[in-house]
């Protein structure tokens, strides 16, 4: 099966190819969860995730809210 | 808890309307930070004995593998107990800044208050003017609610009010240093001409410090260090919330004019010998 190289959070990650962002958070066990997400730079609604595939190269940032002044 | 369950110490003064920023008006002048505590548990005691109602979080990568089920910080002091703070701790420019920032929104379902650093360096962590002056426009522009961390300098704050910030807060000494209210007239300046509140972000080590912010006339304090490395947090909490309102209570009673000379408190006429 055909797959496609990310980067997740800075490092590299594969997928099978044709996965959607929806797909990754859901491999990740964070849906549901309070994240956002960003491709390359932009950030991506929830209700974007199932509509968007993931493309070789594409950089996801998955974050979270922790402590901080 | 209702008003009148508090014991009178720590009951508002009547006199006092609260901290509105953005519209919004907060029993506690108070803010706090999320920062170096033990575990979340601490934290949650910490933020209940401060009083706060607004407190601040920071936005980090999630650690990938690391188990989804594990407790996180939103579910010890919940958005809708509490008005949520995202910072841009940790950010150096102006970009980076505005980037993290449009994230947090999404991570708070839109919210747009928000609380704007961007730092110069990491050994004095003092804020980078430049940068936060283009991060604060853009951020203004996209609809943001901007609190922003500057320097003690009244041009800057003046020129941050301008660009439709919605509260100034200069450093009163450096991040996490603990070394109090270095420059009381700088701030002064600032109070004095601000017409957004002013709140102290920074520097506070113990009470004290506190309530001189707000004798000063400062609108509020936002702490975070003093808190959480004192060596008992929920204890020092409880102090800071003290103290902001000591201050503010000395604040409008108008403290006595400073004199050279002695004033005895007791009438000399009448004296037995």
């Amino acid at each position: 099966m055909a797959s496609v190289t990310i980067e997740l959070n800075g490092a590299s990650h594969v997928l099978i190819a044709g996965r959607t962002l929806h797909d990754l958070i859901a491999s990740l066990d964070l849906l549901g969860k309070r994240v956002a997400v960003a491709i390359n730079c932009e950030v991506v609604p929830s209700p974007h995730w199932p509509g968007r595939i993931l493309k070789p190269d594409d950089r996801v940032e998955v974050v979270v809210a922790i402590g901080g002044g | 808890m209702k008003l009148n369950d508090t014991p009178d110490e720590i009951r508002p003064a009547a006199t006092d309307a609260g901290l509105t920023i953005a519209g919004k008006t907060y029993a506690s002048r108070l803010l706090v930070g999320t920062g170096k505590y033990r575990d979340f548990d601490e934290t949650r005691a910490a933020v209940d004995a401060s009083g706060t109602g607004i407190v601040t979080v920071t936005i980090r990568r999630v650690n990938i593998g690391q188990h989804a089920n594990e407790p996180s910080l939103l579910d010890a002091v919940p958005p809708d107990r509490f008005t949520i703070l995202p910072n841009t701790g940790g950010c150096f420019n102006a970009k980076d800044a505005v980037y993290t920032l449009q994230l947090a929104r999404e991570l708070l379902d839109g919210h747009k208050l928000c609380k704007l650093e961007v730092l110069g360096d990491e050994k004095t962590l003092f804020p980078n003017m430049p940068e936060t002056l283009k991060a604060a426009e853009a951020l203004v522009k996209d609809g943001f609610e901007v609190m922003v961390y500057c320097s003690d300098d009244p041009i800057q704050a003046r020129i941050l009010e301008d660009i439709g910030c919605v509260a100034v807060m200069p450093l009163a000494s450096l991040i996490g240093s603990g070394m109090g209210i270095l420059n009381p007239w700088n701030l002064s300046l600032i109070i004095e001409q601000a017409r957004v509140p002013v709140i102290v972000d920074a520097g506070v080590g113990t009470a004290s410090d506190a309530a001189i912010a707000m004798e000063l006339g400062c609108d509020g304090v936002l702490m975070n260090t003093a808190i959480a490395h004192a060596r008992e947090p929920v204890r020092m909490a409880r102090a800071m919330r003290l103290a902001v309102q000591a201050g503010r209570e000395a604040f409008l009673a108008g403290r006595m004019p400073r004199r050279f000379a002695a004033s005895p408190s007791s009438p000399m006429a009448g004296r037995i010998a």
